[in-house]
């Protein structure tokens, strides 16, 4: 059968399972809009100060949802030992990967859709400006962190303290991902005199590209005991 | 190949497998072989490495050493074949619950990349009298439907190598009676059968050979006509309640 087609059932599947039991998206949408709301409110802040906290705050919110939103997508695996139940089907594992990972992308899209439209509103923010940059940086940061996302959610399914196992080993390694897209973010926002915002695009992408390759080719080691 | 062979000819091969977990031995220098057309019963008390060794042979698992060979090719270097030709049941049901039965059906037969697929869910599902049920989701069943879904699942490939760990859980006496002529007819189909259970009898019933696991080693590995069952301390039901 080809990849693509188990990729896109492994995909369709999460999105079944999430549309009847609406847990992901919702609390990671809940939880974003709790992270700006509550910066909002701590940081009376004016329009060019929010133009500097705002790409921070939108990462950190995107970070916190996402860990909540990956500990969930494995969580409907854990049950009933599907994650297993799926390697006893003659498909490689990346293919499961890949499939885990678009819905990650997915849900964690949406969470940061509603959370920039809350964001612009709270914080009196235009993304217009810079939209078409601000949509590439957040589809290869969020790429990238979707990537470690699944691969650290596969791996902390397995553990005891599965909750806490899952930030303590990905934000160490996502911080590089974050980090640059804050700083590609900001310098977006506030319209880079250099014009470099391709540069920053790149450097988000390129690490991005990385660990979203080894994370596709470690995946079939972290399904095996 | 002369069709003689392929009856002869082991097509699932365990050679001097050792599973560790951690410092605890699962399993130590095991070797069998099971052929197509035969039923075998593993036996052995708790912790003796049944389950270890059923998962392995499925793939789920990897030798600490030794290998596993599906038709003469180590699955771990190249399982795809084996995965294809195996059906397996365990304690897991591998059931996603928000999904119904036949979605259950349909996105794990999607992965085998099966043709017919509606049609050959209908078959399995017929097979364990779960058709009524197909469109019920999985969390909503009982433990004993799950077990039906879950064999149901196992068969919709057609495997030729079906390995059952302990697979009467949950089972009405009606489903275990339908279970147990599947099994009888499996070898008949010139298929492999591996099963494990706790009941002797109900295993002895079903099986030509048997498999005694105990504290990770193999202490028997013959027909099970002639088998010392004493010398293997296994006490059979009718004699329990003699000595009772």
């Amino acid at each position: 059968m080809s990849s693509l087609k188990i990729i896109w059932n492994v995909f369709a599947k999460d999105l079944r399972v999430e549309w009847r039991n609406r847990e992901t998206l919702a609390s990671m949408c809940v939880f974003g809009l709790l992270i700006v709301f509550l910066f909002n409110f701590a940081f009376e802040t004016a329009h060019e100060e929010n133009l500097r906290l705002l790409p921070a705050i939108l990462w950190v919110a995107i970070a916190f949802a996402g860990v909540l939103g990956f500990n969930r997508s494995f969580a409907s695996e854990r049950e009933n030992a599907c994650l297993e139940g799926m390697t006893l089907a003659p498909v490689d594992p990346s293919m499961i990967f890949v499939g885990k990972m678009l819905a990650n992308l997915f849900f964690l899209g949406i969470a940061e859709v509603v959370m920039g439209f809350a964001a612009a509103l709270w914080f009196n923010v235009s993304f217009l400006p810079a939209l078409g940059e601000l949509i590439l940086i957040a589809f290869f940061g969020t790429l990238g962190y979707a990537a470690l996302g699944t691969i650290f959610g596969a791996i902390a399914a397995n553990t005891r303290m599965r909750e806490v196992m899952l930030t303590v080993l990905q934000f160490p390694i996502a911080f590089w991902i974050l980090m640059l897209s804050i700083d590609a973010t900001g310098n977006a926002m506030r319209g880079d005199p250099n014009g470099d915002w391709l540069g920053g695009v790149a450097r988000v992408a390129g690490i991005s590209l990385v660990f979203l390759v080894a994370s596709f080719l470690l995946f079939e080691y972290v399904l095996e005991e | 190949m002369h069709p003689q062979d392929q009856i002869t000819k082991p097509v699932l091969e365990v050679r001097n497998v050792t599973k560790f977990f951690g410092d605890l031995a699962a399993l130590k220098e095991v070797s069998l072989a099971i052929t197509r057309g035969e039923s075998a019963l593993l036996y052995g008390p708790n912790g003796a490495g049944k389950t270890t060794l059923l998962r392995m042979l499925a793939s789920l698992a990897r030798p600490s050493s030794g290998e596993i060979l599906f038709d003469g090719r180590n699955i771990e270097r190249d399982g795809t074949q084996a995965k294809a030709a195996i059906g397996f049941v365990s304690h897991a049901t591998f059931l996603y619950g928000e999904l119904t039965v036949r979605e259950n059906l349909k996105f794990f037969g999607s992965l085998f990349g099966l043709s017919n697929l509606e049609k050959r869910i209908d078959t399995a599902l017929d097979l364990f009298h779960m058709r009524s049920r197909s469109n019920v989701f999985a969390r909503d069943l009982s433990r004993g439907l799950q077990q039906r879904t879950s064999l149901a699942r196992a068969f919709l490939h057609e495997p030729d190598i079906v390995i059952l760990d302990e697979p009467f859980t949950g089972l009405d006496s009606e489903s275990v009676k339908n279970l147990e002529s599947l099994m009888l007819r499996l070898p008949e189909q010139g298929k492999a059968l591996l099963f494990s259970t706790h009941d002797f009898d109900q295993g002895a019933a079903l099986a030509r050979r048997l498999i005694v696991l105990r504290a990770g080693r193999v202490r028997y590995n013959g027909p099970l006509a002639g088998a010392p069952l004493d010398d293997l301390g296994i006490v059979r039901s009718a004699e329990r309640v003699t000595d009772e």
